[in-house]
């Protein structure tokens, strides 16, 4: 795990993808992030669509860092959290700047993983961090392949540590990642980003 | 970062559109055009975006179905049901002092809010006296529009949120099953214009006093989506509404001190005097 441990300000922006069980793993990991934190968060989760989004609230409780529903053309501002909204796409921009789109569902879902994803790797290249989480389908799969493509860093929660192993293990068969791991590991290894080490 | 290829043909690919065919790409949101664009190269057959477009630029046929690619939104009837019910309770009453009605639907698309709001009108008994523009950049998707014949497929859906808009009647009453298809009663058509129209080169062609424009503004840059918002503002009578996309704001726009919030969580304003 060295090769993050030393790499302060070494990401712009992480993004995290999960499904059905990933409101209480992204709610274990946040905590982990520290208050100095250089990049910019972005996070897709699939949600029922006619669910006012509450997911902002839940989150927020969990994090020293602000967390926001993502607001189309609004700048990207490092060390914030952005959620994307029900049943509405989120993608970046040069800028970079947010952006939401209805444009159709991917891997039935909308927000999809695979389209933060694509569009983030494409903006942020090496300076990247995907993380996929437990959940029941393979969205994200792709996204994930193209953080990779792009020299991004990966982190896949561990199929057996997962709620639901199927979206992790759908990622995995696509491309190795960089980092397989529990989500307790995760949170240990995302509390070294940013942090300094006195 | 020097640019990569395909940002470089996605520039020089858009800017061929507007010479050749007058269609006006280059202040759309660049990472949702270019997923789309991404997409119609697979299914279109090229590699490249350098290819697509020497395809394009010699078969025109090739750049109707890129055109597609580029502008087709798949829409529900009675979307984000709230915003109906809101145009509904708060809206309609103010609608009915007018002697006689004109509505802007920008970017319709294949039609669906268009029925939708005709519908909602014609349940308020206000759709006689009513003209509706529905407008849209993409022809083939207008003519989809204009016939109002949708997958019967989609009907429950189109069913539940008409429900849940406060509807009084039955969405059955407008529509005629056949063969796998619903198609929309002819008579709520009488009350609607389809017509091409482009909010990054037209202008304002009438006053109108409601202008109903979702999930269009998100796929403009600003600057674009300014320059819509200045044709709403024009088009809009002393008074006149304007509805957006549920993530839709005039938040950073310099026309917002044109409009005043009117029902904020359905993205409903009023126009005022502005400065």
């Amino acid at each position: 795990m060295s090769m993050i441990e030393n790499s302060n300000g070494r990401f712009d922006a992480i993004v995290i993808g999960a499904s059905a069980g990933g409101v209480e793993a992204i709610a274990a990991l946040l905590p982990a992030l520290s208050p100095q934190l250089q990049a910019a968060v972005f996070i897709v989760i699939h949600q029922p669509r006619e669910r006012p989004s509450l997911l902002v609230d839940i989150l927020k409780d969990r994090c020293v860092l602000p967390v926001q529903e993502a607001q189309d053309k609004e700048m990207v501002q490092r060390g914030r959290v952005y959620v994307a909204p029900p049943d509405y796409h989120l993608l970046l921009d040069t800028g970079p700047q947010l952006a939401l789109s209805v444009d159709e569902p991917v891997e039935y879902s909308r927000p999809s993983i695979d389209v933060l994803f694509e569009s983030a790797a494409d903006l942020y290249a090496e300076r990247l961090l995907g993380i996929i989480l437990t959940g029941g389908n393979q969205d994200g799969a792709a996204g994930l392949a193209a953080v990779h493509r792009e020299g991004g860093t990966t982190i896949v929660q561990s199929p057996e540590d997962a709620q639901i192993p199927h979206m992790p293990e759908a990622a995995l068969k696509r491309h190795p990642a960089d980092y397989v791991l529990p989500l307790e590991q995760m949170t240990r290894l995302l509390h070294t980003l940013d942090r300094s080490t006195t | 970062m020097p640019l990569r290829n395909f940002d470089i043909e996605m520039q020089l690919l858009i800017e061929a559109i507007y010479l050749k065919y007058h269609f006006d790409f280059r202040s759309y949101a660049r990472s949702s055009l270019k997923r789309r664009l991404t997409a119609a190269l697979g299914r279109l057959g090229c590699t490249t975006l350098s290819q697509l477009q020497d395809r394009i630029l010699h078969e025109p046929t090739s750049f109707t179905a890129l055109l597609d690619y580029l502008t087709v939104q798949v829409s529900d009837m009675f979307r984000d049901p709230s915003y109906f019910r809101s145009i509904r309770e708060k809206i309609v009453p103010i609608l009915r002092t007018y002697p006689s009605l004109k509505i802007w639907i920008a970017g319709c698309s294949t039609g669906e809010e268009v029925y939708s709001l005709a519908i909602l009108l014609r349940e308020e008994s206000l759709l006689e006296r009513s003209l509706i523009y529905a407008t849209d950049i993409n022809a083939q998707a207008l003519e989809q529009a204009q016939a109002g014949i949708y997958e019967a497929e989609r009907v429950p859906g189109f069913t539940e949120n008409h429900r849940k808009s406060g509807a009084h009647t039955s969405l059955s009453d407008y529509y005629t099953a056949a063969y796998g298809k619903a198609v929309f009663d002819k008579s709520l058509r009488r009350h609607i214009v389809f017509s091409d129209h482009s909010l990054a080169t037209d202008s304002v062609f009438a006053e109108v006093q409601l202008v109903s424009c979702r999930n269009v503004l998100i796929y403009f840059n600003r600057d674009l989506q300014d320059r819509a918002l200045g044709l709403f503002s024009d088009a809009l009578c002393h008074k006149g509404f304007l509805g957006l996309g549920s993530k839709e704001s005039l938040r950073f726009s310099r026309h917002s001190r044109s409009f005043a919030d009117f029902a904020h969580l359905d993205r409903l304003y009023q126009r005022q005097d502005g400065p």
